[in-house]
């Protein structure tokens, strides 16, 4: 019998969907042209781009001049952070706020800022993983620059009020960041109606290739150059520009902001039943994070008494690919950030497992899960000397 | 092959050998804390100075679980002396390697085996510390070298 094959880790990264694929092809060996030359292969590659960036503009609200191609997420977050307080430092302002659980590429860059003489308030989310819009409108100041806050979390699923923000930086005259990251194709986008000044996102997120994202920057908002050189990206970020990345970005984003209400209720449906299941089956395990307020796809279990690392290994054998926040395999010794900052105990955190969904999984596969969930965590515990019925 | 585990921590992984405890044990030794992640606890079973059988229980990573399986099987049969002797770095050794990473699992299995014949040797009225040496106490993470 072939082993099963369960991909539900589409929160790390997504397989690239066959239609960004195919509108990718033919950018590689036909159309390779460098779209600042003048032949027809260039021009044409040139189009692709402009045309992507209209597809990537629509699908959040924006216009195609506010859209910035680059390489990833991180590098968006990065731009957005450092070059936004570069920007507001000209005006004499000195404070960032952002909350104790952003993605490391917030996290550290706002740490990179705090060293170089930034103060940063980052705000404590509550035990469900949510901020409130008063914690911000409270936080900010005359001298506060910056509010740079996640869309959606990456670990836990939690979705944040971001309009309400939006709101108040724009009463407050303030410059509102955004990482939509794990957001975008999950929740209607509308930037402008949302007082979003900056917004990053990741293409491999939502089927598109790694190595490709954007930045959108709100027209009127002069931010610095990421990259020095060429015209391209405006002149803000210079580099010949990834061609069919841009193209499978652009296919990916229109692909993804469409349907998002039936696509988010089939999630829906598979993510209770996957919740309610392993809730049943399994005892002492609780689930992180709001319920109310969280991606369709995306569920964050905490196990007693066992770790994730040696969760995710044995659901290797069966062949599901997930992901936890335990330190094992955050690459440190501390476990995840996220789960800390909602409050959970270090052991408990050390038990947890991240499932994430995407389109193609099927209750098929979410049968298999809640089967062989109940299995993995009882000969964990089995072996474990602080698991006692 | 997930992670850069060998297959030698992956089988001990997935078939950890003498898992379990013993309840007329004669030395049992637990280390690490929950806090890092990685609880060790080894039961011995010991007769004429030789450790004739030896379980363990583990809460911790994967090469958590496959260091103390290997760990348990090297000093299965063995004189307490030569038990005493065995270090991380035989451990890691006999798993083919471990990740950098994951070096500090191969430091408990030494402590969890050291704890236990430390139990062993108060409860003969034999004082440990100069056969075994001091045994850290566990209470930080920070053991990485």
């Amino acid at each position: 019998m072939k082993k099963p094959f369960v991909y539900v880790d589409n929160s790390a990264t997504t397989k690239v969907s066959d239609s960004c694929f195919n509108a990718m092809l033919p950018y590689f060996k036909e159309k390779f042209g460098n779209p600042s030359s003048i032949y027809s292969i260039a021009h044409d590659a040139k189009l692709a781009v402009e045309t992507a960036r209209k597809k990537a503009a629509d699908a959040i609200g924006a216009l195609p001049e506010e859209i910035f191609f680059t390489s990833c997420g991180t590098e968006s977050d990065n731009w957005a952070i450092k070059s936004g307080a570069r920007l507001a430092m000209k005006k004499g302002k000195n404070h960032i706020i952002t909350t104790n659980f952003e993605h490391h590429a917030v996290l550290h860059a706002c740490q990179s800022l705090e060293e170089a003489g930034f103060e940063v308030t980052y705000l404590p989310v509550d035990s469900e993983g949510m901020i409130t819009p008063e914690q911000v409108e409270e936080a900010i100041t005359d001298k506060t620059a910056l509010v740079t806050i996640m869309y959606a979390n990456n670990e836990i699923g939690t979705i944040l009020p971001i309009s309400e923000i939006g709101a108040i930086c724009k009463k407050k005259n303030v410059l509102f960041h955004t990482d939509a990251v794990q957001a975008v194709g999950h929740v209607e986008i509308d930037v402008h109606e949302q007082n979003i000044d900056m917004l990053s996102l990741s293409g491999h997120k939502i089927c598109a290739p790694k190595g490709v994202g954007l930045l959108y920057v709100k027209k009127g908002v002069r931010l610095p150059n990421l990259l020095d050189g060429g015209a391209q990206e405006r002149g803000l970020r210079g580099g010949t520009e990834n061609v069919a990345y841009i193209v499978g970005l652009g296919q990916a984003l229109e692909d993804a902001s469409k349907d998002i209400y039936d696509r988010n209720k089939r999630l829906e449906y598979f993510r209770n039943k996957l919740t309610d299941g392993v809730l049943s089956k399994v005892p002492k395990v609780r689930v992180n994070g709001s319920l109310k307020h969280r991606l369709a796809g995306s569920v964050n279990f905490s196990f007693e008494g066992v770790e994730g690392e040696s969760i995710l290994l044995l659901l290797d054998g069966y062949g599901i690919c997930a992901s936890s926040g335990s330190a094992c395999t955050s690459g440190s010794l501390d476990p995840s950030h996220v789960l800390l900052a909602i409050g959970l105990p270090h052991e408990i955190a050390h038990g947890s497992l991240r499932i994430s969904l995407c389109d193609e999984n099927t209750e098929e596969e979410i049968d298999y899960i809640i089967e062989t969930i109940p299995k993995v965590i009882s000969r964990l515990r089995e072996m474990s000397p602080i698991w006692n019925e | 092959m997930a992670m850069e585990y060998s297959e030698k921590v992956m089988d001990h992984f997935m078939n950890p050998r003498n898992v379990g405890e013993i309840e007329d044990a004669d030395g049992v030794g637990e280390v690490g804390n929950a806090k890092c992640g990685d609880i060790m606890k080894m039961y011995l079973k010991i007769e004429d100075d030789i450790i004739k059988d030896v379980k363990f229980k583990t809460f911790g990573c994967g090469s958590a679980i496959a260091t103390s399986s290997i760990a348990t099987e090297m000093i299965k049969g063995k004189h307490i002396e030569e038990a005493a002797k065995l270090t991380n770095k035989a451990v890691v050794e006999a798993l083919e390697g471990l990740p950098k990473v994951k070096v500090h699992c191969s430091v408990l299995a030494e402590q969890a085996i050291k704890a236990a014949l430390s139990d062993y040797y108060k409860r003969n009225g034999i004082d440990p510390e100069p056969i075994l040496g001091k045994i850290p106490p566990a209470e930080s993470c920070h053991i990485h070298d």
